[in-house]
């Protein structure tokens, strides 16, 4: 399974890196909604629950642009297929990917992070930032997981692009409101010791529940 | 090697493939005739497992499918229409890729890089190489594992005589292993067959030993 894991994961982050794909046009789409927000909203600064509702917001839809285009090239170009065909755990597939869109999203934060504390963030994030981190990372994991289980449902229909977003934004509310509210006292005028903890755990829970139920469901996805 | 019985595939209300029954013995080459659209390929990719059978049962390689498909996957190579392979990487990158999906050495990328002779330009993307070319790598990648059934769409076709001639110990009659060919060429395809499977819109028109086969019998199912 982990030679499986490695060589699925080997092959998307060399396709991602010749075709640059999915990490540059997410990490634009978030920098210039960024953009978009310092001037629709006339303010030079945000902090608190406003801050934290632009950031996941910005950060689920780049996510989005990259769950769409997760399975693209094995289903035009028959990888799919060719994965099928071996003598190896299918799950292997969905480990691989929610590595791989793991892997785009944490890129992504590093481009979409600093911006955002440019264009937009009253406070300072020095401080705040160990924990923004645990943060972004309890809600990638969610993002990582509901969003490979999304992409690989949808891939095979004619209109994946309208119906990933259909069916990841609505599993995604729950990560989107666990983030914000960890992160909102993080980037208060007054900033917090720590996360709250009950935030924490709901993005944990939320993280283990839909990672088991991927598990369980993902070789369905992928049979005819 | 191959056991048919009732076999029916459907898309949606279209049934693809009607009542086929037939059994190949190890060893032997089953050539399928047809004009587009009358079901070889989904009857290649019904006994390679990738679709399933909604009616009548599927035995290969002594194992039922759907149920023991896990059994079958891995003893079976497939070359299809599309290579299976991914455009951006190069030769060398998609076969050492399957090799490690099928746990075979790198050794056997190389081996079977000299033997499509494009070792010297296995380091190139695929989207650079030629149609032959990339058809060629899609041998090497059917074959890497030496699987025990070869399923072929169409083998011969965008290969030129003497890319034909490169890769016939690969997949060609001296591949001595158990074939099922889909093909549009009386001539060619009868040469190579021990069995001839004839379908017409997905039911089988035409069951027989090739040795008792008239190519104008083939020239048929076209009209």
């Amino acid at each position: 399974m982990r030679r499986t894991v490695a060589a699925l994961l080997h092959k998307e982050l060399l396709v991602e890196l010749r075709t640059l794909e999915s990490v540059p046009g997410m990490s634009l789409f978030a920098v210039t909604t960024f953009v978009v927000f310092h001037f629709a909203l006339n303010q030079n600064s945000v902090s608190g629950d406003e801050a934290a509702g632009i950031l996941w917001v910005t950060l689920l839809f780049a996510a989005m642009l990259g769950i769409n285009r997760l399975f693209v090239a094995d289903q035009d170009q028959g990888g799919f297929d060719a994965f099928l065909l071996a003598p190896v755990d299918r799950s292997a597939m969905l480990l691989a990917k929610a590595l791989a869109l793991l892997a785009y999203l944490v890129v992504l934060e590093l481009v979409a992070v600093p911006a955002f504390a440019l264009l937009l963030l009253g406070p300072s994030l020095g401080q705040a930032l160990p924990d923004l981190l645990v943060v972004l990372l309890l809600a990638d994991f969610g993002v990582a997981i509901i969003g490979t289980l999304v992409a690989a449902l949808v891939v095979r229909t004619r209109a994946r692009d309208l119906l990933g977003p259909l069916l990841a934004l609505p599993l995604l509310v729950p990560v989107v409101i666990g983030g914000a509210r960890a992160t909102s006292p993080l980037l208060g005028l007054t900033h917090a010791d720590s996360p709250p903890a009950r935030w924490l755990l709901t993005l944990g829970l939320y993280d283990l529940v839909f990672g088991l139920i991927a598990y369980a469901v993902f070789d369905f996805l992928l049979e005819d | 090697m191959i056991e048919l019985e009732g076999l029916v595939r459907r898309y949606g209300e279209r049934e693809a493939l009607s009542d086929v029954s037939l059994s190949v013995a190890r060893g032997q080459t089953l050539v399928v005739f047809g004009p587009n659209g009358a079901g070889k390929t989904t009857l290649l990719r019904v006994l390679s497992t990738l679709l399933r059978a909604h009616a009548g049962s599927v035995s290969v390689l002594g194992k039922s499918l759907p149920d023991e498909a896990w059994a079958v996957r891995g003893r079976v190579g497939l070359l299809g229409h599309e290579p299976l392979l991914y455009r951006e990487l190069t030769a060398r990158e998609n076969l050492r890729f399957h090799a490690r999906l099928h746990d075979l050495s790198a050794e056997r990328v190389e081996e079977r890089l000299a033997a499509v002779a494009l070792t010297d330009r296995a380091e190139e993307p695929l989207k650079t190489l030629s149609r032959g070319m990339v058809a060629r790598v899609a041998v090497a990648r059917a074959t890497l594992h030496d699987p025990e059934l070869l399923l072929l769409d169409e083998p011969w076709a965008n290969l030129d005589p003497a890319a034909r001639e490169l890769i016939e110990p690969l997949i060609g009659a001296s591949a001595t292993r158990t074939r099922v060919i889909s093909s549009h060429d009386p001539s060619g395809g009868l040469s190579e067959a021990d069995l001839v499977l004839g379908l017409r819109a997905g039911r089988p028109a035409l069951l027989r030993d090739a040795e008792r086969v008239d190519p104008s019998e083939i020239a048929e199912l076209y009209r």
